[in-house]
């Protein structure tokens, strides 16, 4: 029986009992964290007394005692082998994986290679749809935002006359919130605090006025960073102990390869793909009763708008996976960084936080809950500056002190990812000679998205064998495709998983690079892929075109 | 409590909670300002960022900007090829996760310009989110085995609180060795043997860990106690990990910065080929103090190709370094040329810097040795200084009575007095009964007078205070 669940209601999952046990989580499991009350059922009895309970790979370890082996090089000698191999290595980071950057794009980069060195190849060039990176698709940035970042950069252009006024003064009130008024200088460890408030008050103006606290946003290296970061605080325990993390399936593989790293424990919920990919309770119950046999669940991931399957949250679904993690005492996770990525009519976006506070004190004051925002996504796609926040709810004041204390050892997020996300949250105003065009930009994106997403999913319904659902938001598509037995089974003899096989096949003969559906994920016997909708709508109509004759003639070679 | 941090975390709030009550309450105090010397964060501290650097930035910001005849050709030439490296010609792309090729290229090549021609690969160049990253990142592929087979960590005592953090936060043994204070905080070697000795009862040494220039000791290596090191790791079987973020901040006549790369491949193909190495390097430290942009690289050199892939894999989980970070790194690796427009600014501009923190290295030994119960060694380089304390029995039982370490009561009475922000030793560890803090000598040379001189007159006070 886990400890957290015996716990009263009114103890946040989060308790300063358990800190010191959390922060030695980091890596997996931990000399000294772990009470001799924990029984470990995944790890052999140890010898050495002065461990802890380890988990199961830690049977490894014993091949490794002792000294360095010898190894014969090639011409003869005996050589040493390296202090640092595969079989020495951390074996938690040997379980990560990330198809989003996987061996379908390390082949693609290989073939633009290729390409450029005169290489023939059927098609002209490689088409990266494989990752949600607007810029690389040749979406432009919004010009406010830049202008206010060069004027960071290189202050001396505050005297440029060319610069409109309000790009200068967010210029100026950012630089005075830096150290010697410079980007160059270290920001305290959870962010600017000017830019923390303006991260506030847009979450006000957003949640229709329920009020936001400064001192619970954390600004962070990309939202990827807050995820991890918050992971990481959640994980303890061992054995059946272990914290468990429901995360959906499909999922964005940040979540798995996170869990992998941390050891902890992964527990999928599956998505329903034929209603649209929503998010099924009854589906939510069965994943954690039969979770709760082997480990301890601590926490619900929610991702949404999808990512890859792009769905968007009703409100009352949103109320229900709240009640959910009421009564199961889970601590909520709320991924958003699609928030303003919403494109199908009868959408819109609710943030848990807007949605939480509207079901009355009952669960506001209950509920704990992280929400993380990016300035990767939406509008602007700015991937590269790694900007981000989270904003945490009811957290324990203890743990928020830890939660401090772990971000200061890295210092702080880029600061100039920290000034993109502060204009992101307070862009130009009406009034302000900035406005105009900032809208026209930010909405000409927006309906180029929704238009696209459109597209896609008409596109891909024309093709027997993919079905699409709607691309109600976020920037992905995540059809069902039908692979022909005969593929499967070679796909099999490859060693591949047969969307891996259809994926590097659809790569090689067309250069269109797309993530196969088991790097995120699926019920089993389905094959999906995801495909970004960023390219301008030519070129995405051609890639279309060209998913649907490959998948043609796959399935006609292989039928 | 075991991820603690003394540069940052538990200090600096500190120093911010005066600040407050100076604005919100108007509450008096003895002083008008705090002065956090607490880090070393040049900007902070007044130093003027390099103008060629942001100029370049400003021109991949805003790429419009390259139309504008203000801008040095140089300049823009660095931005185009920046920008054509990233994907839609816009820092907004994510790069490679490894980092952009070109700029692994351009960082490849310093280090064989560094290194006096010993070839460096660009595959072997990782950029990264600050040094930090990158130190955390090696650790967390070193990490493993359980009970006594559990990894064990060689750092240097009085060390920078990253490497105790990041091993507490990963579950890996600390392995302390003493660096010699009264030998200038050399490394030595007998010391290195008994540390690793003791050592082996509990855990399996895997690694060891270097900071050169030292901080927060600001020592410098020789170049025979380099070899040495190199020596024993390969004897002894580590993992070298070399944290060079200073190697442009060497001051002391004599001394000069030698790179751990470059000793390793002097030293033959019997190390060359066999020691397994990483190296750091950062835009945060040096003439730039670029903290706030977060940008670093690491070179890694015999590694296994396996290990290689897995360390390729786990940083793709992060996506990418921020790309103003990476274009700024290139930009420190590949300055203004002598036949360059900026050359000139640029050069004055660093030896400028340079030139000043020799100064203040040396201005702040001396005052600090004038002080009867202040011994401070040389600052040969780095950004810092590391002063042992004389603290009177009288203070260290008053500090126990409060439930603090003695020079956390000290740093703590002297921030309250005179409003200034230091570290105190117990943050990076001291021989036992030994007292310290750290200081950065980077506030301008006149601010860094008044500094040195307060802490002077505080520690007479504090001195005849509880004699």
């Amino acid at each position: 029986m886990s400890a957290t669940r015996v716990s009263p209601r009114t103890l946040p999952l989060l308790s300063p009992g358990r800190v010191a046990l959390f922060l030695q989580g980091g890596g997996g499991p931990h000399r000294g964290g772990v009470g001799p009350r924990f029984r470990s059922l995944t790890s052999p009895p140890l010898s050495c007394s002065s461990s802890s309970p380890g988990r199961a790979l830690s049977s490894l370890s014993t091949t490794r005692r002792g000294l360095p082996k010898e190894k014969m090089s090639e011409n003869g000698m005996m050589s040493r082998a390296k202090v640092l191999t595969i079989d020495t290595m951390n074996p938690t980071v040997k379980k990560v994986e990330y198809a989003v950057r996987g061996p379908i794009v390390q082949r693609a980069v290989e073939l633009e290679r290729e390409l450029s060195e005169g290489m023939k190849k059927p098609f002209a060039e490689v088409i990266k749809a494989n990752i949600g990176d607007a810029h690389a698709m040749g979406q432009q940035p919004i010009t406010f935002f830049r202008q206010v970042l060069a004027l960071c950069s290189y202050p001396e252009l505050l005297s440029d006359s060319t610069f409109p006024e309000d790009a200068k003064s967010r210029a100026c009130r950012i630089l005075n919130s830096c150290g010697g008024n410079s980007m160059g200088a270290y920001s305290a460890s959870q962010g600017i605090e000017s830019v923390r408030q303006d991260v506030a008050r847009y979450i006000e103006r957003r949640d229709g006025g329920v009020p936001c606290d400064p001192d619970n946003i954390y600004l962070t290296t990309g939202a990827s960073d807050g995820i991890v970061t918050m992971l990481k605080l959640l994980v303890c325990g061992e054995g059946a102990m272990r914290a468990g993390v429901m995360i959906s399936i499909p999922q964005y593989p940040l979540y798995s390869a996170a869990l992998a790293e941390l050891s902890a424990v992964q527990i999928n919920y599956y998505l329903n793909e034929e209603k649209c990919w929503s998010l099924d309770i009854s589906e939510l119950q069965r994943a954690l009763d039969e979770a709760r046999l082997y480990c301890n669940p601590r926490a619900l991931c929610i991702i949404n708008p999808g990512n890859p399957t792009g769905q968007v949250q009703s409100r009352e679904c949103i109320e229900d996976v709240i009640r959910f993690a009421a009564k199961e005492r889970l601590f909520l996770m709320a991924d958003e960084v699609y928030q303003d990525n919403v494109y199908a009519e009868g959408c819109q976006f609710h943030s848990f936080k807007k949605v939480l506070f509207e079901m009355g004190p009952e669960y506001s004051e209950t509920v704990e809950l992280a929400s993380f925002h990016s300035t990767s996504k939406c509008y602007m796609g700015e991937c590269g500056f790694r900007g981000g926040y989270m904003e945490i709810i009811n957290m324990d004041d203890d743990v928020k002190a830890q939660l401090t204390k772990l971000l200061s050892v890295r210092l702080c997020p880029p600061v100039p990812g920290q000034a993109l996300m502060d204009l992101v949250v307070n862009p130009p105003q009406p009034g302000e000679p900035s406005y105009e065009h900032f809208i026209k930009e930010r909405t000409a994106t927006l309906s180029a998205l929704a238009e696209k997403a459109k597209l896609t999913e008409q596109v891909l319904n024309t093709v027997e064998g993919i079905r699409c659902n709607p691309v109600q938001g976020a920037m992905y598509s995540f059809p069902c495709i039908t692979i022909p037995e005969r593929a499967i089974q070679e796909a099999k003899e490859l060693g591949q998983q047969p969307d891996m096989f259809y994926c590097m096949k659809m790569l090689e003969e067309t250069g269109i690079c797309l993530v196969p559906g088991s790097g995120f994920g699926q019920k089993e016997g389905t094959y999906h892929f995801r495909m970004t909708i960023l390219p301008p709508k030519d070129k995405l109509k051609i890639l279309l075109n060209n998913v649907k004759a490959f998948h043609q003639s796959f399935t006609q070679q292989y039928s | 409590m075991k991820s603690t941090r003394g540069s940052s975390s538990d200090d600096a709030s500190v120093a911010w909670s005066p600040r407050h009550g100076l604005q919100l309450k108007g509450v008096k105090k003895p002083f008008t300002e705090v002065i956090k010397a607490n880090i070393g964060d040049a900007h902070a501290m007044g130093q003027r960022p390099v103008t060629f650097f942001r100029q370049v930035l400003a021109l991949c910001s805003y790429p419009e900007l390259l139309e504008d005849n203000k801008f040095p050709e140089d300049a823009k030439k660095r931005a185009r090829r920046i920008l054509d490296a990233c994907g839609g010609h816009s820092i907004g792309a994510y790069s490679a996760s490894q980092g952009i090729e070109c700029i692994r290229q351009d960082v490849a090549r310093y280090i064989e310009k560094r290194d006096g021609g010993i070839p460096s690969n660009p595959d072997n160049i990782y950029l990264s989110t600050g040094a930090s990253d990158a130190i955390v990142t090696i650790l967390k592929l070193l990490v493993c085995g359980e009970g006594r087979d559990r990894t064990g960590v060689m750092i240097s005592i009085p060390q920078y609180p990253l490497y105790s953090a990041a091993l507490a936060d990963l579950g890996a043994v600390q392995i302390s060795y003493y660096l010699d204070e009264d030998n200038c905080w050399s490394l030595n070697l007998a010391e290195l043997g008994r540390a690793l000795n003791e050592a082996k009862q509990r855990c399996k040494p895997r690694v060891l860990c270097i900071i050169n220039p030292g901080n927060p000791t600001g020592q410098v290596q020789s170049r025979q106690c380099i070899e040495d090191v190199i020596r024993f790791a390969k004897e002894e079987h580590l993992f070298l990990m070399a944290d060079e973020v200073y190697q442009d901040n060497v001051y002391a006549e004599g001394c000069k910065f030698h790179s751990f790369k470059k000793v390793l491949f002097e030293m033959g193909p019997e190390y060359s080929s066999t020691v397994e190495m990483a190296s750091f390097h950062s835009t945060s430290k040096c003439y730039m103090g670029e903290c706030g942009f977060r940008g670093g690289y690491m070179e890694v050199i015999n590694m296994d190709p396996e290990v290689k892939a897995q360390l390729t894999k786990l940083v793709s989980v992060r996506l990418c370094p921020p790309v103003p970070g990476q274009a700024l790194l290139d930009l420190v690796v590949n300055p203004p040329q002598p036949d360059e427009p900026s050359y000139t600014s640029f050069m004055k501009e660093r030896t400028a810097v340079l030139a000043a923190l020799a100064e203040k290295a040396r201005l702040t030994e001396e005052i600090f040795n004038t002080v009867p119960g202040i011994t401070c060694n040389p600052v040969q380089g780095a950004m810092y200084t590391f002063p042992r304390i004389t603290l009177p029995q009288k203070a260290i039982d008053k500090a126990k009575a409060d439930g603090v370490v003695p020079d956390m009561f000290y740093c703590m009475k002297l921030l309250e007095e005179e409003g200034i922000c230091l570290v105190p030793g117990s943050g990076f560890g001291q021989r036992e009964g030994t007292f310290h803090f750290r200081m950065t000598i980077l506030p301008p040379t006149e601010k860094l007078k008044v500094v040195l001189q307060k802490i002077r007159d505080f520690h007479s006070r504090f001195t005849s205070e509880f004699s």
